[in-house]
């Protein structure tokens, strides 16, 4: 056993670095407060240094960088807070179209994704199902050589920055669930599609988009119809690797010890220097270091060519509920002025902690909540029955 | 870089997970608790096993082995929670043999230490001025105890008691006297050496804790399938298996947090005891998290002394608490990495 990433991989964060100090700008940060977690300049940046046609998997004829360099990445970018949700979301998309795609599609989407020029969202979630996503109800009917789409999605979020939306619709009712589904790729300019703003209590803004007799050929059509699931299937395999996620708190545990150090109590004494406080504090940097050893644990096994699974979920799960503790804490630490906003000139570090506060809560609900990981960790690796 | 065990580590986590599993049963367990906490027997064959002095120098008479090797033992050791005093001793052994390096141990005694006669223990909190050390895990049992008295690193060597004071896990505790203990190095020297015992005491704590946390959900997975109420297995309910799913993560985390402070101690890297320390905070959390959690899946059978949860429950609280308290563990972080605090202006 060694857990010491290797040098290469501490050569290659160094990189990383030093392109985010050249690359990333405080007005990027600030830029995603009108609720867009996306930088055209940086993602085409990180796509034009070849990341993220690198971190697309070999077998497809993607870069294949070394998962524990990919780790590295990611574990960089989340803790300078970059705006780079549209690289996982890129990454995904072109393996999915890679693994499923015709010719059509993968010549005319796949460069213009990998050169960073086109961005994709996912079309899954609908209002009337989202864990269970196998229940998609958008119906897709064939029209003579090609297709009609009709239906509504929720939480198509980038669509409005999105030049393709990856849809799952229904093209069978008659059959157990997962067996009639079928994916699309859809240009998100094709008449017959809206896009509506759905805002967020955090200060994300998310889409609802809505598909009325939206017609496609079937070039657009993304693996077999009837197909659908095994898409899915693919779109979760290759999440695993990509998706992030795993270090949400670090930035937020910066606030607070820089809050901790700067503000002062009524009787003059600084935060930092109760212990109550200071045992918060520690209690997170723990929490960071699990996360960290999930983290590269991950990394190393699919760096071996093990496909890992039960572990992702555990490592969102903890992830994400611990992150969203920690904000509660240093929300309570700061106390009043921990309610103050970024609107307000007073606030501290930018009402960088209130921000934090209000947008944990979606960490343990999107790409799979809390409790399908928990389903997921006592079905996979406790060899419990299924619940449900 | 490599999170699984290698092909031997793999090796010796199979041939100490058997002996341990033949050895240290929850009857060799129980029957420990009504002595002093310790099984001379299984003893006896760790050390013709070579555990004891595994992790020590080829040269000092032990095995050669690194601490992560050592941990892989810790880790069956805590699944069976095995009446031995296995850590302490092996931290002991390597700060013996480091000590004879610049002489100022005994070659002879360090060497038959790390053969797992006589058995040595560290004292993990200083001892008061007068040498006066009070709950010295394994105290009952071991001949040779080192600690830091003042800013003296001592070793006495003394009958022990074998009787051990009654406590809540039945673990072999009792005072000892370091009044007469030889002094071995004084100031940074004797501080650097006891801390470094000390961090790995605590890496391969937090590996046992892990190995604990482990056997214990696997017991609380084993009765909630087979334990049917309202017609159904008890783990068919979500409420059940979400509870088990978060101390199966918890667990999870713990296991590789703790393997890599193991890892960061064999490379010297700066900051092993840190992660030590947080293995150590975060291991005994999970574990208590999970024991708790087992416990009361068992339902009323969970709390009666027969079954063997309880065993896990009470331990699970107890080896940490054998280091002081966990706030003062935290508070030392603290000071580490947020610096000291200021003292209230007058």
């Amino acid at each position: 056993m060694d857990f010491r990433l290797p040098a290469k991989a501490e050569a290659f964060r160094a990189e990383v670095q030093e392109f985010l100090a050249e690359h990333l700008t405080a007005e990027m940060i600030a830029a995603t407060r009108d609720g867009t977690i996306h930088s055209p300049e940086l993602h085409r940046a990180i796509a034009d240094r070849g990341w993220l046609s690198g971190a697309v998997p070999a077998e497809l004829g993607g870069g294949g960088m070394d998962p524990v360099e990919l780790c590295v990445l990611l574990e960089e970018l989340q803790l300078h807070q970059a705006p780079a949700d549209a690289l996982g979301v890129a990454v995904v998309t072109v393996s999915m179209i890679l693994e499923h795609g015709n010719d059509f599609l993968r010549s005319e989407t796949v460069p213009r994704l990998l050169s960073g020029e086109a961005l994709g969202c996912f079309g899954y979630s609908e209002p009337e199902s989202g864990s269970d996503v196998a229940a998609a109800r958008t119906r897709a009917v064939r029209d003579g050589g090609g297709w009609i789409i009709n239906g509504s999605k929720m939480w198509t979020t980038l669509a409005h920055v999105a030049d393709y939306v990856l849809l799952l619709t229904r093209t069978d009712p008659d059959v157990p669930k997962h067996r009639g589904l079928t994916f699309f790729v859809v240009p998100l300019d094709t008449p017959g599609i809206e896009i509506r703003p759905v805002s967020t209590m955090g200060t994300e803004r998310s889409n609802a988009t809505f598909y009325d007799d939206v017609r496609l050929g079937d070039e657009w059509r993304l693996g077999e119809v009837n197909g659908g699931w095994n898409v899915m299937k693919t779109a979760l395999k290759y999440e695993r690797g990509i998706a992030g996620g795993q270090f949400p708190s670090p930035p937020v545990i910066e606030a607070a010890i820089d809050w901790g150090r700067t503000a002062r109590r009524a009787d003059g004494t600084r935060p930092i220097d109760d212990d109550a406080v200071r045992h918060q504090l520690v209690q997170a940097m723990i929490d960071v270091e699990v996360c960290r050893s999930f983290a590269y644990h991950t990394a190393a096994l699919a760096s071996e060519g093990e496909m890992f699974g039960v572990e992702g979920s555990m490592t969102k799960l903890f992830a994400s509920e611990s992150y969203k503790k920690h904000c509660a804490w240093f929300l309570d630490m700061m106390g009043a002025d921990g309610l103050l906003t970024h609107d307000d000139p007073g606030a501290h570090m930018d009402g960088r902690i209130e921000e934090h506060f209000r947008h944990a809560p979606v960490t343990a609900i999107y790409g799979g909540t809390s409790e399908i990981n928990r389903n997921l960790v006592a079905e996979g690796w406790l060899g419990l029955p299924r619940s449900r | 870089m490599r999170t699984r065990y290698s092909e031997d580590q793999q090796a010796v986590a199979e041939a100490f997970g058997d002996l341990f599993a033949r050895e240290a049963t929850p009857e060799a367990v129980r029957a420990a608790e009504a002595g002093c906490g310790f099984d001379r027997g299984l003893w006896s064959k760790l050390a013709a096993a070579g555990a004891p002095g595994m992790a020590v120098p080829v040269e000092h008479g032990g095995g050669g082995a690194s601490l992560v090797d050592l941990a892989v033992v810790a880790f069956e050791w805590g699944r069976r929670i095995a009446p031995v005093p296995l850590v302490e001793h092996a931290v002991t052994a390597r700060l013996l043999a480091s000590l004879a390096e610049s002489g100022a141990v005994d070659t002879a005694l360090a060497g038959a230490v790390a053969g797992g006669e006589p058995i040595a223990t560290l004292t993990l909190r200083p001892a008061g001025p007068d040498g006066a050390a009070p709950l010295v895990p394994a105290g009952a049992v071991a001949d040779v105890v080192a600690g830091l008295r003042g800013d003296a690193l001592v070793v006495g060597r003394d009958e022990p008691s074998g009787v051990a004071r009654p406590n809540t896990a039945g673990l072999p505790l009792a005072d000892r006297d370091l009044s007469d203990a030889g002094i071995l190095a004084t100031g940074e020297v004797a501080r650097g050496a006891f801390d470094d015992a000390l961090t790995e005491w605590k890496a391969l704590m937090a590996v046992a804790y892990a190995g604990l946390t482990r056997e214990v959900l696997a017991m609380g997975v084993a009765y909630v399938k087979q334990r049917h109420q309202f017609g159904v297995p008890v783990g068919s309910f979500q409420a059940v298996q979400h509870g088990l799913a978060d101390a199966a993560t918890r667990a999870e985390g713990a296991r590789l947090l703790a393997f890599r402070a193991a890892c960061a101690v064999d490379a010297v890297t700066d900051g092993a005891a840190r992660l030590a320390s947080m293995a150590l905070l975060f291991g005994a959390e999970s574990a208590r998290f999970a024991a708790d959690r087992v416990l009361q899946y068992h339902g009323g059978y969970g709390y009666s002394a027969e079954y063997d949860v309880q065993l896990y429950y009470r331990r699970a609280a107890a080896w940490l608490l054998q280091l002081g308290e966990p706030a003062a563990e935290i508070a030392r972080l603290a000071e580490a990495d947020l610096g000291p605090k200021r003292p209230k202006a007058a």
